[in-house]
């Protein structure tokens, strides 16, 4: 265990000097000069000497690389280029709960709504339950999450005026008001992915269905209840915990998009605002940070495998 | 079987799959892929023929301002007056340009890379799969937003970033089918026969490999194309003067609580285009029976 566990920390930190090398080089391959765009006047070029200097630029690239790592390694991204020029690692600090808050609550959503749906169509294949289960999944692998965000704003914001249409507010001043800033934006990014838990389980549920052991549950007598709820369903769980890495992916997409469409200042929108304003230190800590969240999630998700299934450790 | 099986296609425990059958007579039963084929033609329809379809210019701007739908504007206008409707025909251009155009190129050099690593394996093998491990941890569209965040907006620039996101998925399943394919009788036998290593992997391997290629370039069609709707709409893709649908929800976002319209039809563009490209791609599953693709 210990072993396949060192290997995947490892993996895992490869990665991330991976991609800090990247982000690295990708931001000195941008066309254009990036001084001269955050000085907007670029016509004196005393100024934009001044400020490389200030921003060691001016210095061979490998020391800049180097040092690049080892600042953001303690954290330090450096300040954004706007206003009073507040630190990066603020902003992100700042910006995480809200993320985490979001895609936290998001999975939650998702799981309530996928779990009875995958149940109901498997229990009862081929009804117009079934059908309309199938069909809303279909649906909802569709959408595009900021349409449903706009579609659920008109609604229960613009026009029944039930719930807020933007912003948010931390669980700190009381349940009712994180959670009623979050309902919406949780339902825009946790329906794409509900979609595809609601599949699998109906389709894992099927093949349990089938299998030989449930033919002896049943003729044991047990109530179809018991059978589905304590015998089928927890098999038929294990293979939708394999798709609970695809969920990290799926929820920090889909909150990278939806926190813009609600005004969460969010790390989606701290990246997003960060590249419309080419503000590259905010740009570069929103990567390596967002990168970081999903690199340890699929750690995580990874030692959560092997846990539940020791063959993949004894493989590697 | 119920009439809704009929409806839902193919089922899980159905009948073998008939790999001959021609995937025309599998959508004629299978009616969500009838459905899908007959959405995505309209829309392709409209791509082809939208200066001649669209009843106005898209970028016309006039003083009939935020009208709702009416005979003269089916879908209404927005705040500058432009009509929805001409400007969603002319937004089904970029959505199938990016849609189709991405996943052609991701395919081509995925797939080369994919056969390349699985048949000479060593450290080829070793270099590209580094890289698509890598690659693999992040989902598609967070590698998207990467990618503009360098390149900068813009349609070429989207569809380069969009390409490169979708390469790891095709030169996995390439991958992972040489490593089943090249033990086969046939490849030994080419070989022996003095074939070149392009010719195994041209004439042999490829065409064996094919149909779980043709389903994961389905699902990434309508990936690519809900991935263009999201950069536009975050404002990082394409130049602001050109409808998409991304753009023009984007656009209309600030007036939805007094024009609803300009909320809903873009987006049910988008959806009914993606919708039938997933009902497509799930017949394309069922007919060649292949189980193994990513959905994100």
């Amino acid at each position: 265990m210990s072993r396949f566990l060192i290997r995947r920390i490892f993996g895992a930190l490869i990665v991330m000097f991976a991609v800090a090398t990247l982000v690295f080089i990708m931001l000195r391959l941008v066309p254009g000069d990036p001084i001269a765009a955050m000085l907007f006047d670029a016509g004196d070029p005393d100024a934009v000497d001044e400020i490389r200097a200030k921003l060691g630029l001016d210095q061979p690239m490998y020391v800049q690389y180097v040092k690049w790592l080892w600042y953001a390694l303690h954290g330090d991204f450096g300040r954004s280029i706007y206003g009073s020029r507040v630190e990066v690692s603020r902003l992100v600090v700042e910006a995480l709960p809200r993320t985490l808050s979001l895609a936290t609550l998001s999975f939650i959503v998702a799981i309530v709504i996928a779990v009875p749906a995958g149940l109901i169509a498997a229990t009862r294949r081929n009804s117009a339950a079934d059908f309309a289960v199938t069909f809303v999944a279909f649906i909802g692998l569709s959408m595009p999450d900021f349409w449903l965000a706009i579609l659920l704003i008109i609604v229960f914001a613009a026009n029944l005026h039930w719930l807020p249409a933007i912003g948010y507010v931390p669980l700190a001043e009381g349940f009712w008001p994180w959670f009623s800033h979050l309902i919406l934006p949780a339902l825009a990014v946790g329906t794409a992915f509900s979609a595809i838990v609601a599949r699998m389980i109906r389709s894992s549920m099927l093949e349990v269905l089938n299998t030989e052991y449930m033919r002896v549950a049943r003729s044991k007598g047990l109530s179809e209840r018991s059978l589905v709820l304590t015998h089928a369903l927890p098999n038929a769980l294990i293979p939708v915990v394999t798709v609970i890495g695809i969920a990290f992916a799926l929820l920090m997409s889909g909150t990278v998009v939806v926190e813009n469409v609600f005004a969460i200042k969010g790390l989606g929108r701290l990246l997003i605002q960060g590249i419309l304003n080419r503000d590259y230190p905010v740009v570069q800590g929103a990567i390596l940070v967002v990168s970081a969240i999903f690199v340890f999630s699929n750690l995580l998700v990874d030692l959560l495998y092997s846990i539940i299934d020791p063959r993949i450790r004894l493989q590697s | 079987m119920s009439k809704y099986a009929a409806v839902l296609g193919a089922d899980d425990a159905s009948a073998p799959v008939n790999h001959k059958a021609s995937f025309l007579s599998t959508v004629k039963k299978d009616k969500k892929a009838l459905f899908g084929l007959i959405t995505l033609s309209i829309f392709v329809f409209f791509a082809l023929f939208a200066p001649w379809i669209a009843p106005y210019d898209p970028t016309a701007m006039d003083f009939d301002m935020m009208l709702p739908p009416s005979s003269t504007f089916l879908l209404g206008t927005d705040d500058l007056g432009r009509d929805l409707l001409s400007r969603i025909i002319h937004g089904t251009q970029i959505s199938l340009l990016v849609g189709v155009s991405t996943v052609a190129i991701a395919l081509v050099f995925g797939v080369a890379m994919g056969i390349a690593a699985g048949y000479f394996g060593g450290w080829i093998d070793m270099i590209i799969m580094r890289y698509i491990d890598l690659q693999w941890a992040f989902p598609n569209f967070i590698i998207a937003v990467y990618l503009v965040a360098v390149f900068g907006a813009g349609l070429l620039n989207v569809i380069v970033a969009i390409s490169l996101a979708f390469l790891d998925d095709f030169a996995r399943i390439a991958r992972s089918m040489v490593l089943t394919i090249k033990e086969e009788q046939y490849v030994s036998a080419a070989r022996v026969s003095g074939a070149s290593d392009f010719r195994i992997m041209w004439r042999h391997i490829l065409p064996n490999a094919i149909a779980p290629i043709i389903v994961q370039a389905t699902v990434s069609v309508s990936y690519a194309i809900l991935g263009e709707a999201s950069l536009s709409f975050l404002g990082l893709g394409v130049e602001s003067d050109t409808p998409t649908w991304g753009l023009i929800l984007a656009d209309g976002r600030s007036f939805i609580s007094r024009a609803w319209w300009l909320g809903i039809f873009p987006g049910l563009a988008i959806m009914l285009t993606v919708l039938s490209i997933n009902f497509l791609g799930d017949g394309l599953r069922d007919h060649f029976d292949v189980r193994e693709v990513k959905d994100v």
